[in-house]
């Protein structure tokens, strides 16, 4: 019965979505011998010379397994995991997106298997769904600046410094703010919807970005470079650790002191993974000591001595993996959260 | 060693309560296990599905209607609301009348959700969510706008996890709590059994430290149970401290009575003896004769007397029609060697006169009535049986007057004094009659009356058996 509707929704699916995308595949690398036994095909949307390293040392002391690093984009990968599951397929082993939302609604659909172990149990609730979803990383949406072009005193160490910033008659910021474009980017949309449930703040956010001239773009490289080369002076709800991984002397880098969102990439290992065995391995090896080592190195896991010290504390907003993401999935909402954006943000004419 | 060394105990009482009062408990346990699941069940689906009717009221309520169309703006709080049982994956979905989604998840609709059915009521059911089996509850939201008019329906699910862990949780309290309880009742069960049982513990050492000769009854502040018990066992002792007095009294009586006529058949057999006289001697001779007879005589109703008193606690009783043991009497003819030629009846009737009796002890009785009559009475001796009043009577009457008052007074005394050494014996006789009587729980009656002397055992009938 169960099987009859899958097949009934695979047919009711769009044509392209019945075989598993390969569009979304942005770059691949194989780790590990090229005879082993065992391949983990890992998809993830971080790059692979951030993960790299890691995946590296998990498959140097494993001389059986291999590991397939395919890096794609958010939004491809979900529509791949989700193609997937109805099909009962097996696509990927394990999936590690910042698209935390669209994981939790591929757990929520019954499309990912259980995992325990010391490690997992190990985590904060606000990093673990049902055992089937766990946050690897620690990552902080944080502010950037030009160094060279924004005076210190004009430096936003917070949000209403920000708004300040873009309510000030001389024009000086103007069109030179940037923030994610929240429909292009899943992870834009993430930390936008994300700061709306936070603070009552986040329509005076908008009405500042308006005022200011904001302007929306796509990608956290673009905006990088963009406030690298003074092309923006501030760029808001940037991921630190794409901040911390194209280290730049002139971008610097503010972590909101009223409050920072702390995104957690998730893992999950698909319900029809061919490899959940090396899936599961891999999880506890980024969550032990040297995966997390490895992937601090990188800038993916926030200093945790920042979190201890005084007032730092009650400013991290982790965004909890659990079933309150849903909403930030649900059609409806999305349509009228970014209805109410682009009165904001006008989409950019081509 | 003891006897009850020798022959194996059954199991003891105490460990007998106690494998009852562990079944109990056990039995007791399990119906409380399944109790506590089907309540802790229950308890935990009417928390949840608050929670789910929460979460879709939720929901209902920011569903608008813009321009004729309807839309919902999902309350996060609804599924904070949701997120109260941690674990559970969550459907929701949004509908109108004709079944069109609104928002929510789409292909993934478990048949029931797919298909809202009119009513004003939220609706519960169960139904598979994926592979795991879950809650729902649909609920309408009627509008009658200008522009839209119609109901749309919310509908809400849940896996089960958190109600299964709530209703085991509860299971589990409930059953560490009746497993204190089951322990503590145990205790207190063993040390009432203990404290039942003392009693027993109590008349086990009075009986050891008793005197072998002490057969005085046992004291009889005991529980009702053991009471039965107790009293069986002081009857017991009473039978047997009569039966040793009775042996006891035979032979103090046997000694006391022979003793004298014994020593004055000796005297006057050493006199004859030496009696020169053959006219004398044969004289002296006779009365030793007579006086051997008398006492042999007297040597027969003592130990007629021991057998009866004997048998009175010792024979097992039967009916027995009290005419038969009149007739036996006057059949066995001793009479006609104690006085021939002296009249003797027979007065019985139709009906049987049936007693609870020792037949033996009752002929004894009657012999001894009609010896007595024979030797003492005077004129006809009639010997009859019947049914007086509702007592059985069985008697033997002469036509003369009977005993003197001083006789009489002294009936029922174990022996007489003069009785051997006056060479009669019409008390003995009379009171191993009276004692038959007393052991058929009836009286030995004598009245001297203007017709002559009757002597009756009245005794209860045997009662008239049920056609």
């Amino acid at each position: 019965m169960i099987r009859l509707i899958a097949l009934l929704m695979l047919l009711a699916l769009p044509a392209a979505a019945q075989d598993t995308p390969r569009g979304g595949l942005e770059a691949a690398e194989r780790f590990g011998p090229a005879t082993a036994a065992t391949v983990l095909r890992l998809r993830t949307t971080t790059d692979i010379d951030v993960l790299g390293p890691a995946i590296a040392a998990f498959t140097a002391a494993r001389p059986g397994l291999a590991v397939e690093f395919e890096q794609w984009g958010s939004n491809a990968l979900y529509d791949a995991a989700r193609a997937d599951c109805a099909a009962g397929r097996a696509g990927a082993d394990a999936l590690l997106s910042s698209a935390v939302d669209q994981l939790v609604e591929l757990v929520n659909l019954g499309c990912a298997q259980p995992w325990r172990s010391g490690a997992t149990l190990a985590l904060p609730e606000a990093r673990r769904w049902r055992d089937e979803l766990w946050g690897l990383t620690r990552e902080p949406a944080v502010i950037l600046y030009n160094r060279r072009l924004v005076p210190p005193e004009d430096v936003p160490r917070s949000r209403f410094d920000l708004l300040d910033l873009m309510r000030r008659d001389d024009h000086r910021y103007q069109g030179r703010i940037a923030t994610y474009d929240i429909e292009a980017s899943g992870l834009g949309y993430l930390f936008a919807f994300a700061d709306s449930l936070e603070a009552t703040s986040f329509g005076a956010a908008l009405e500042g970005f308006a005022r200011a001239g904001a302007v929306a773009t796509c990608c956290s490289a673009e905006i990088i470079e963009g406030v690298s080369q003074g092309r923006w002076l501030i760029a808001y709800n940037v991921l630190g650790s794409y901040a911390a991984a194209r280290p730049a002397p002139e971008v610097g880098v503010i972590a909101p002191e009223d409050y920072t969102l702390i995104l957690t990439r998730a893992y999950m290992i698909p319900r029809a993974a061919a490899a959940p065995g090396p899936a599961a391995e891999l999880l506890d090896f980024l969550l032990g000591a040297e995966g997390q080592r490895l992937m601090a190195a990188r800038g993916l896991i926030l200093d945790p001595d920042r979190g201890n010290s005084g007032e730092a504390e009650s400013t991290e907003r982790p965004i909890r993996i659990g079933p309150a993401l849903l909403v930030a999935r649900d059609a409806e909402k999305r349509r009228a959260f970014i209805r109410r954006w682009r009165e904001t943000f006008p989409r950019p004419t081509p | 060693m003891t006897e009850a060394a020798l022959t194996p105990a059954s199991r003891s009482l105490k460990s007998r309560v106690v494998t009852g009062v562990l079944s109990l408990l056990l039995v007791g346990g399990l119906v409380v296990a399944l109790a506590a699941f089907a309540y802790g069940r229950q308890a935990a689906r009417a928390a949840y599905d608050r929670l789910l009717l929460g979460a879709a009221n939720d929901i209902a309520e920011t569903i608008q209607i813009n321009d004729g169309v309807p839309a919902v703006d999902l309350p996060v709080s609804a599924f904070q609301l949701l997120a109260l049982a941690p674990d559970d994956r969550i459907f929701y979905a949004v509908r109108d009348a004709a079944g069109r989604l609104i928002t929510g998840l789409a292909g993934d609709l478990p048949q029931a959700a797919s298909t809202p059915r009119a009513g004003a009521e939220a609706r519960f059911f169960d139904d598979r969510f994926g592979p795991e089996r879950a809650r729902f509850v649909t609920v309408p939201r009627r509008f009658a706008e200008r522009d839209y008019s119609g109901t749309i329906y919310v509908t809400v699910g849940q896996t089960l996890r958190a109600r299964e862990a709530m209703a085991l949780g509860l299971t589990r309290d409930a059953l560490i709590v009746a497993g204190f309880a089951g322990v503590v009742l145990l205790v207190l069960g063993l040390v009432l059994v203990d404290r039942a049982l003392g009693p027993l513990d109590a008349i086990a050492r009075d009986l050891s430290a008793r005197d072998p000769h002490d057969l005085t009854p046992m004291p009889t502040g005991v529980p009702a149970e053991m009471a039965v018990v107790i009293g069986a066992m002081n009857r017991f002792m009473g039978r047997l401290e009569r039966q040793v007095e009775a042996m006891r009294n035979l032979i103090s009586d046997t000694a006391h009575q022979l003793r004298t006529p014994v020593a004055a058949l000796r005297v006057q057999a050493e006199l004859a003896a030496e009696e020169p006289d053959p006219a004398r001697a044969r004289a002296m001779a006779a009365r030793i004769a007579r006086r051997s007879r008398a006492l042999g005589d007297l040597l027969d109703q003592m130990l007629a007397r021991a057998l009866v008193i004997h048998r009175s606690d010792a024979a097992r009783r039967a009916a027995v029609d009290l005419r038969e043991v009149a007739l036996g009497v006057i059949e066995a003819g001793d009479h006609e060697l104690i006085a021939p030629g002296r009249e003797v009846a027979l007065a019985i009737g139709e009906s049987p006169v049936e007693v609870m009796g020792d037949a033996l002890s009752l002929s004894e009785a009657a012999k001894n009535l009609l010896v007595n009559a024979l030797r003492h009475g005077a004129g006809r001796v009639e010997v009859g049986a019947g049914l007086e009043g509702g007592r059985a009577v069985l008697w033997v009457r002469d036509t003369g007057p009977g005993p003197g008052a001083e006789v009489l007074g002294r009936i029922g005394a174990r022996f007489e004094r003069n009785a051997a050494a006056r060479g009669t014996s019409a008390g003995l006789g009379l009171s191993i009659a009276r004692a038959v009587a007393e052991a058929c729980g009836g009286t030995l009656a004598l009245d001297p009356g203007p017709a002559g002397f009757r002597a009756a055992l009245i005794l209860p009938p045997l009662p008239e058996e049920a056609p």
